[in-house]
């Protein structure tokens, strides 16, 4: 690929959708590490670079650990930063992760989600990022190759919004979106120029102008910091709405703020997602909705800030929520997003059952029927009550079976 | 037009997974939504290998891998020894299989029509190489008529520029002209 970047309508892959999009945000500075499934990404991005189709500069690193590192360094001194990386890549960079978020860094990162080590596996779930939820990091939930380069455009927009001044995750499945082929609107580059603002940093490193970043501080001055990271988080909460609202009046298109919620108005079962997992639902509801079942379904983009608020309206007047979580919070028993949900709906007026599904780890499949038969099961607390508040979908082997 | 699903069975090497962006990219083209996706597998040279095509007038939302094809496309005959590729294909569904040898001759335990066509044949002959992967192209869609022959000849063309691209659309064009009516 040499010469300008495309643009328009086409079938291209999701790590080049990703990748193209990133790029026309104008970063001034992209570092990162190479690692499957995230490696079209970056590939395409260098190979942007040594084209010299887009004017970023691209620093090679030896890890991750150094990618975003390098990263810190540059977003400090006011630069726009892109990097992108997945499971124990960003496991590698999780020091750095809490320091580019107290430190108050709009950096932006697509998390290519994949399974966590050991055992060894490169595909699919969400267990990495999910792990990275605490440290400070804005994280959007992707569904498809359209949401994911729009999102990317509006990452920016979020993060580097002086109300928020946090990094942001963008996450994307891995080879479920990163290596599939179907139609994307890839941004024009003058149309990203008029959404996008130019980053103006609320601080930067400058020589004449001398600012610490991420001092040493005593315990008189260290909790009042945090607490400033988790004013900033909740300040994004609009702002993500924002981004989204002025994404769609300028493109045309819109796949939720926080959340977004399909057929949930007179369901009593509420299917929640994040991910590429929610495109199948939308299917399985239409399908169990011309057949008369009152089935909805609620999709998490922003799991962190937590759309708490949202959720509970969402699901107020369901009879069941039903949770299908691509991780596991291991000594709980179920995935975070179903811990999260009940916790946050524990002191509320509403009282509706939530129960959990642990789903699709590993890159297991998720086939309709298995959804159909998730169903049947929230068709059954419905009648009887909760048997199970979480459980593993699809287990394989006989001698793990419980 | 409901969705039509299109199963890819190769070997390792064999352009498995380029022949599903090609096709997705040729629908497309055609005025298609289109979903291209490899299996995920552990790519080894050799080792058998799937890929997946969705075709639909209506955004595909669906993202759990084929269980029921429309479609089956088979690049090597000897995988029909160890892989079951006839797996969840629907009756009124048809598989193309890369073969010297007759439908008849294969015994294959499916309702569904089965066309052969010696796809190796045809890319040494125009090609001069035995990469059957853009044949089969133009042979599902000279049997399925679900794609043109024409946008798959673009979309290998513009993947494969110069005159390794003609070539490969040539061998398209022998295979689709074998394929319509067969």
């Amino acid at each position: 690929m040499t010469g300008e970047l495309k643009s328009g309508r086409q079938v291209v892959e999701g790590s080049y959708a990703v990748a193209h999009a990133a790029a026309m945000c104008r970063p001034d500075v992209i570092s990162a590490y190479p690692i499957t499934p995230q490696t079209h990404i970056v590939e395409d991005l260098s190979q942007f670079v040594a084209d010299g189709v887009i004017d970023s500069k691209y620093i090679n690193v030896e890890s991750e650990f150094s990618a975003l590192s390098a990263l810190v360094g540059a977003s400090a001194a006011g630069a726009r930063t892109y990097s992108a990386t997945t499971s124990q890549g960003l496991a590698l960079m999780h020091e750095v992760l809490f320091n580019a978020a107290g430190m108050r860094l709009p950096i932006v990162m697509t998390i290519v989600n994949r399974s966590m080590s050991a055992p060894i596996n490169i595909w699919n779930d969400h267990q990495d990022s999910v792990a990275q939820r605490d440290t400070g990091w804005i994280q959007i939930y992707i569904e498809d190759a359209q949401e994911l380069v729009d999102a990317t455009a509006q990452a920016f927009m979020i993060g580097e919004d002086p109300d928020v001044s946090l990094p942001v995750m963008v996450c994307m499945d891995g080879f479920i979106l990163s290596h599939v082929f179907e139609p994307v609107d890839l941004l024009d580059q003058k149309d990203v120029d008029d959404f996008l603002p130019q980053f103006l940093p609320v601080r930067a490193l400058d020589p004449d102008n001398p600012e610490s970043f991420g001092m040493f501080v005593d315990p008189a001055y260290y909790m009042d910091f945090r607490y400033l990271v988790e004013q900033a988080m909740d300040a994004s909460r609009s702002k993500i709405e924002d981004a989204a609202k002025k994404f769609e009046s300028s493109f045309g298109r819109h796949y939720g703020g926080l959340i977004d919620t399909y057929h949930t108005d007179g369901a009593e079962i509420i299917l929640v997602a994040m991910g590429s997992l929610v495109g199948t639902l939308r299917d399985v509801v239409d399908d169990l909705r011309s057949k008369g079942k009152p089935v909805g379904l609620l999709k998490i983009r922003a799991f962190r800030p937590f759309p708490i608020d949202e959720i509970k309206k969402a699901v107020a007047g369901a009879k069941v929520v039903v949770v299908l979580d691509k991780n596991i919070s291991l000594g709980t028993g179920e995935g975070a997003v179903t811990t999260e949900i009940k916790a946050g709906m524990y002191n509320g007026d509403i009282s509706v059952p939530v129960i959990g599904f642990v789903i699709g780890l590993g890159g297991r499949d998720i086939p309709v029927t298995t959804v159909q038969r998730i169903v049947e099961k929230a068709e059954d607390v419905i009648r009887n009550g909760i048997a199970a508040e979480s459980e593993f979908v699809d287990l394989n082997h006989s001698h793990v079976r419980v | 037009m409901i969705m039509k699903e299109i199963r890819i069975h190769g070997r390792g090497g064999q352009g498995s997974v380029t022949a599903a962006e090609l096709l997705a990219i040729a629908a497309f083209e055609d005025g298609l939504y289109s979903q291209a996706f490899p299996s995920f597998g552990v790519e080894r040279r050799g080792a058998p290998v799937m890929a997946f095509v969705r075709l639909s007038d209506h955004t595909i939302r669906l993202r759990s891998q084929v269980y029921d094809p429309d479609y089956v496309i088979v690049q090597d005959a000897t995988l029909i020894e160890t892989v079951d590729v006839a797996s969840g294909l629907k009756a009124d569904g048809m598989i193309i299989i890369n073969t010297e040898h007759k439908p008849e001759d294969l015994h294959l335990e499916t309702e569904a029509v089965v066309r052969t066509i010696d796809a190796t044949r045809i890319a040494l002959d125009i090609i001069g190489k035995p990469i059957m992967n853009t044949v089969m192209l133009g042979a599902f869609a000279g049997a399925s008529g679900e794609v043109t022959v024409d946008s798959i000849k673009h979309a290998v063309q513009d993947r494969f520029p110069g005159k390794v691209g003609e070539k490969n659309a040539e061998a398209v064009q022998s295979a689709y002209d074998r394929g319509v009516g067969a």
